[in-house]
């Protein structure tokens, strides 16, 4: 449980002045996550908007050690970062004690790196990985990526006279992470923010890998207002479209559940990029996805029932 | 002391890796380097190192982790081949432009497709704008050598490079050879404590590694690094005489055979020039002037070296172990042929692109070669400027 009196006394890694958009989720995400320890921490990043925005030569945002090295690579660099660290450390010639964190935007993270992730996790390196889920490859324009929500209208999908946007369903990147059968996995957003910095400090506290797939909120491609920023990523929370769950050691649990779900399309709503899923001939579209978020939920409360029995 | 033993040139490269006990190692297997890993992978398994290693999941992923590793702080070894080298590519400029000394033995073989594991040199050839330095090496002995060589050339200050340390794959690779190797405490001092200048580690002095570089700034990093290929070439002799000074062995960009007062020259790299020397000592048995020039390091180009080699000679036959698809002829061939350019008098200067994919070289194919520069040499015919030898019409 995080106090925000001793939190907000904590040196920031992340300074102000970066390049992100006002509003952006992502700059939110990583400052939460960076209260997940007191440790020096090393941070890793992959191409995209994060990267491009906060590292601009030859000014940094970032007061604390920064790695990008490519787009679809940030584990990989990571798992060379964190062996250096314990090559060195053997010898003696580092002392303290250091976290090491990779992030990576879902394009970077889904698609391009999943095998760079899949192998640093497999292999146990002593990380925490955090993708900044924002449901495209926004630093390029909005193009789809397997995180884009179905029905969205993106630069690659976009919504016309025969198209709906994206006809798919997202990938389920977090039950990927889980199948690795790695100490921590998580889910979280940055409207709950205790719920967040807790995840992010048991992400930071254990032996080995731990992933948390944050949702990221950004107005540029989901065409909302930048000041409603952590409102819309409230609603993904209490819509069940982003459900707050962690799997512990193998053990699902829901972290908060809304008291009622609302109905998606109060998160849908507010968003440009669904806008035409309210026009008459694509309500069925609606449908649908509300049907996907209850088969998902139905999912993970079996799950996290199987997962409370074993324990 | 220095004992023989009887090495293969991807033990000799793991032999060398052992001495060398880099902090961090993150390889993927491929024929036919795949010896070096599991060779090294013993000496891990057996504590003979205190190498941490990652057995990564692909080489892109060990350039990447190598580029991790390296901006780190920790000495950091990486070896592969071919398509190995092509999927790692992307990374491979990252690691150069990063300024990084990874240094990376590459065992030669056939760039897909289609696909081949035998020898020629398709994959570090396209990959010799990439901004490494590149060694190439004639035998097992050159491998063990070159591979210590390299952790000084890429660390040097004024270079600060990555570098490839060539050898021809199972020509090299998998033959046995008696190698000559040195004291462990004679190879730890001439390679000496790897001292990173702002390592990412360095906590208390945070840098950020691989920014976002825009047109302000990208043309000078790109600069610099054309600057520290040609500073280079200074810094590299320095280095070859402290080697020479603690091992006994005298090396140059270049290695000549008989070529002082060769009329006929063949250019070539690696292995065959074993068979170029044998070729060269018949033919001087029968007082035909013919000579041998090896270039040993092609990154840097050591352009006045190759021209000052070359110049007194009437004909010049360049071998090349790939194809360029420029039409043209191979890279080896238009950059010599390319630093003749400002000579007044300059040698007839032709290529063969030979041996593509392992296909076998044989000292009759080198006598031919020479036949054929002896016959333009007296004007008997033109050669075509490119040809291929050992290839069916
Ligand atoms: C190998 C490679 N392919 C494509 C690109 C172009 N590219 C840069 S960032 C990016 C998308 C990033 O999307 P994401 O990971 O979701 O991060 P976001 O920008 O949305 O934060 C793409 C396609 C690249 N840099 N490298
Ligand atoms: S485009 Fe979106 S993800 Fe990128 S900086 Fe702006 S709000 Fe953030
Ligand atoms: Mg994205």
């Amino acid at each position: 449980m995080a106090n925000i009196k001793e939190l907000a006394k904590q040196p920031e890694g992340l300074s102000g002045g970066h390049r992100l958009c006002a509003g952006c989720g992502a700059s939110i995400v990583v400052r939460q996550v960076l209260m997940g320890t007191k440790d020096p921490v090393v941070v890793g990043s992959a191409t995209g908007c994060l990267e491009v925005a906060t590292t601009i030569y030859p000014y940094t945002a970032w007061k604390i050690p920064f790695i990008h090295n490519a787009f679809e690579n940030v584990a990989a660099t990571i798992s060379g970062v964190e062996t250096a660290y314990r090559a060195l450390k053997k010898k003696g010639k580092i002392k303290k004690d250091i976290k090491f964190v990779a992030f990576g935007g879902d394009g970077g993270t889904y698609d391009i790196g999943l095998q760079s992730l899949s192998g640093a996790l497999e292999r146990g390196h002593n990380f925490v990985y955090v993708c900044y889920d924002n449901g495209a490859y926004m630093n390029t324009g909005i193009q789809r990526s397997s995180a884009t929500p179905k029905g969205a209208s993106t630069t690659t999908t976009p919504a016309g006279e025969a198209s709906y946007g994206k006809v798919q369903l997202r990938k389920d990147l977090t039950s990927i992470v889980a199948a690795h059968h790695i100490p921590y996995v998580a889910q979280a957003s940055a409207s709950h923010w205790n719920d967040l910095i807790t995840k992010a400090e048991k992400a930071f506290k254990v032996d080995g890998p731990a992933f948390l797939n944050v949702i990221s909120m950004c107005h540029r491609g989901w065409r909302f207002p930048q000041q409603d920023t952590i409102k819309i990523s409230k609603l993904a929370v209490e819509t069940g479209f982003w459900p707050l769950i962690e799997i512990e050691n193998g053990m699902w649990k829901f972290n908060y559940k809304p008291k009622e779900r609302k109905p998606v399309v109060e998160f849908l709503k507010p968003q440009g990029r669904f806008k035409h899923l309210f026009k008459e001939e694509n309500r069925h579209i609606l449908d649908e996805i509300q049907k996907d978020i209850d088969n998902n939920w139905a999912r993970l409360e079996h799950f996290c029932e199987a997962g409370c029995k074993v324990t | 002391m220095t004992k023989k033993i009887p090495l293969t040139g991807d033990q000799a490269v793991a032999y060398a890796m052992k001495q060398i006990d880099p902090d961090v190692v993150a390889a993927y297997p491929i024929t036919p380097q795949t010896a070096i890993v599991m060779s090294f992978s013993n000496y891990v398994a057996n504590g003979q190192v205190s190498t941490e290693i990652i057995a990564v999941e692909s080489e892109h992923s060990a350039m990447s982790a190598c580029v991790g590793a390296a901006a780190a702080g920790a000495r950091t070894m990486t070896a592969t081949s071919a398509n190995g080298l092509a999927l790692m590519w992307e990374i491979v400029y990252i690691a150069a432009s990063t300024r990084l000394p990874i240094v990376m033995p590459v065992v030669n073989r056939a760039l897909s497709g289609p696909i081949n594991i035998h020898c020629d040199h398709s994959d570090t050839m396209g990959a010799r704008d990439s901004g490494w330095i590149q060694i190439y090496c004639e035998n097992a002995q050159e491998v063990y050598e070159n591979t210590i060589l390299a952790v000084r050339v890429a660390e040097h200050k004024k270079i600060l490079l990555p570098v490839m340390v060539c050898q021809d794959g199972f020509i090299t690779s998998h033959g046995v050879e008696g190698v000559e190797v040195f004291e462990d405490k004679k190879v730890k001092d001439f390679i000496g404590e790897y001292k990173p200048d702002s390592p990412l580690l360095d906590i208390d002095n945070p840098s950020t590694y691989g920014p976002l570089d825009l047109q302000d700034y990208y043309f000078e990093h790109k600069r610099q690094e054309a600057e520290a290929m040609r500073s280079a070439l200074d810094a590299i002799p320095e280095i070859l005489k402290e080697f020479e000074k603690q091992f006994g062995t005298k090396y140059d960009f270049i290695e000549t055979y008989k070529l002082d007062d060769a009329e006929i020259v063949i250019v070539v790299l690696s292995s065959t020039a074993g068979t170029v020397k044998f070729v060269v000592d018949e033919l001087r048995q029968r007082g035909i002037k013919a000579g041998l020039l090896r270039p040993r390091i092609f990154r840097p180009f050591p352009k006045e070296k190759i021209i000052n080699a070359l110049k007194k000679a009437k004909a010049v036959a360049i071998l090349d172990r790939s194809d360029s698809f420029s039409a043209e002829g191979g890279p080896l061939y238009t950059e010599i042929k390319a630093a003749l350019y400002d000579l007044d008098i300059k040698p007839i200067m032709v290529n063969y692109i030979y041996g593509l994919g392992g296909r076998d070289i044989f000292p009759a194919d080198i006598n031919k070669v020479f036949e054929d520069l002896q016959k333009t040499v007296a004007a008997k015919f033109t050669l075509p400027k490119v040809n291929y030898l050992g290839s069916r019409e």
